[in-house]
């Protein structure tokens, strides 16, 4: 059977809906990040490479800075990669593979809310626990290398915290149209690998981008995989000036915008192909 | 019975599980080619950080670039022997577990450990073990000097050695899905750790070189088997790496025999 999905309200009305609801939403989503914390801790232990690289570039600068690198400059670019990376990750591609393929995915579609902001309201809900396991985090990098923040220009600490909000869009949309792979084919999972290999080289995840090989710095300056990571931890270790911060800013936001339209896109193509087993 | 027709009772059923382990994966032929792909693509994703890492200095914590490639030449070997012959299986445990099914298995006239574990296979990470041996190919090729036989054959042990410690951290993490269940993020947890495998051990310093070496022994894995294809492992610590590797996979066992005997299926 196929599932004729509850056309939410649009335009205008819609937003209003979706506005109201939303404290809703992300209220079950805590919860349910409550009811499931020792998963969720675990989930967060999972996030161990940036403090691996950390070691390994610590070691490389152990005599002589690499670039413009030290070993302190090390230390608070990877552990602001570990902040970063805690903060706007989500596993929304798993989460849709799994209900797309055992056919959960119907229920979703029956309620009276888009599911894209269903999904997006359950994982921004697990932001509050995420920033608390950071803040420890947080005070080590103050404490290690307060003299190379960003934290004493506001300009800078506004473009960061966009950013940072920017970034977690960015992930969540691509992790969308990934994702929505599920409905075209059996098993997305190993394009996953695929795209989590990809974007731990061309975001700054396990080599800060102005190391790279230039070929790569070319590529990785392009494409959206810096914007979702490398851009907001350059941001507050300050290793960009306000106006280049600034200028990338724009660009960030503009990838939104494209990824945003592109998941929609494929979604409402996904979701027309969809058939619920056993419905 | 005598211990000859228990190993060769076993040796058969060892034979039979893997038959059907390819048989299965022969019926998704053009999987199996994707999947070499995205091996082959891996691998290359696994050696660029240690090419970048080694452009900036030719020294790192001591290992020169071919001798860390042989760490990651054993890395890329376990980690086709992780993923093709130890965590299918005890991945599919845990789905027993969930679904009450292990009941079926633990009827079955043979030890219950060696069925779930040997249940299921992914072939194809044959590509993988390729890609391992051209990376030790390559890296003993820029040392100018090849490994000596007794170098090859401690190697050899100690490969086995690794494999043992992995399959039993493995054991004891779907031990742990019989009081917990929900199981499946640990598996995540050991992967990403395991991964840390692929940099000699000596680059860690303080708390994160005594986790890797003792509690999660990944020196184990990786480096002190390239110390000895190297011909630079000290004999003490090879003996004292064998005995605590035999040590914690008897602990393994036990703790699997202690969950097994609480386990009281999920349908009654």
């Amino acid at each position: 059977m196929t599932v004729a999905a509850v056309e939410p309200p649009r335009g205008a009305r819609g937003l209003r809906h979706v506005v109201r609801a939303f404290p809703t939403l992300l209220r079950v989503g805590f919860a349910e990040i409550i009811a499931y914390r020792a998963e969720f801790l675990v989930w967060v232990l999972t996030t161990n490479m940036p403090l691996v690289m950390l070691a390994i570039w610590r070691a490389v600068a152990a005599d002589g800075p690499v670039g413009r690198f030290d070993q302190t400059q090390f230390t608070a670019y990877f552990l602001a990669v570990l902040i970063v990376r805690l903060l706007t990750s989500t596993w929304v591609i798993w989460q849709m593979s799994m209900e797309i393929r055992d056919g959960t995915l119907a229920a979703k579609l029956l309620r009276p809310i888009h599911p894209l902001v269903a999904y997006a309201a359950e994982h921004l809900a697990a932001v509050p626990m995420r920033a608390l396991v950071v803040s420890p985090i947080v005070g080590v990098l103050v404490w290690v290398a307060h003299d190379r923040l960003a934290l004493g220009d506001p300009r800078l600490l506004a473009i960061f915290l966009l950013s940072l909000l920017g970034a977690w869009l960015l992930i969540y949309f691509t992790m969308v149209v990934v994702g929505a792979l599920a409905f075209f084919v059996d098993s997305a999972l190993g394009v996953f690998d695929l795209w989590i290999a990809i974007h731990a080289i061309f975001s700054g995840y396990l080599i800060p981008l102005e190391s790279l090989p230039s070929w790569i710095r070319g590529a990785a300056a392009v494409l959206p995989f810096r914007f979702m990571l490398g851009f907001p931890v350059e941001v507050v270790v300050g290793l960009l000036d306000p106006a280049a911060a600034a200028r990338q800013l724009a660009v960030q936001w503009g990838y939104v915008v494209v990824l945003a339209s592109v998941a929609l896109m494929v979604w409402r193509a996904g979701v027309r192909r969809f058939q619920a087993f056993g419905g | 019975m005598t211990l000859a027709t228990i190993v060769g009772r076993y040796a058969r059923l060892t034979k039979l599980q893997v038959r059907m382990s390819a048989v299965t994966a022969m019926q998704y032929r053009g999987d199996f080619l994707v999947r070499g792909l995205l091996s082959v693509l891996g691998m290359s994703v696994t050696l660029l950080p240690l090419f970048i890492v080694f452009a900036a200095r030719p020294n790192v914590a001591g290992w020169s670039f071919p001798e860390a490639l042989v760490v990651v030449g054993w890395f890329t070997l376990l980690r086709a022997v992780l993923e093709g012959g130890v965590s299918p299986s005890l991945t599919a445990v845990v789905e027993h577990l969930r679904h009450g099914t292990l009941d079926f298995i633990l009827l079955k006239p043979a030890d219950a450990q060696f069925l779930v574990s040997t249940a299921k296979m992914e072939p194809w990470h044959v590509v993988d073990v390729g890609g391992a041996v051209a990376i030790f190919a390559y890296a003993f090729s820029k040392l100018h000097r090849w490994p000596g036989p007794t170098d090859v054959l401690l190697g050899l042990v100690f490969l086995g050695l690794a494999v043992l410690v992995l399959y039993s951290f493995w054991i004891l993490v779907v031990s742990a899905a019989f009081w917990v269940v929900k199981v499946d993020n640990l598996s995540y947890l050991f992967q990403s750790l395991f991964d840390a495998a692929r940099w000699p051990i000596t680059v860690f310093r303080g708390a994160l070189a005594f986790v890797f070496t003792f509690v999660f022994p990944l020196a184990l894995m990786t480096t002190y088997p390239s110390l000895a294809l190297l011909g630079k492992l000290h004999p003490t610590t090879a003996l004292v790496a064998l005995a605590g590797g035999i040590a914690f996979a008897v602990a393994a066992r036990g703790v699997w025999r202690r969950a097994l005997a609480m386990y009281t299926s999920a349908s009654s």
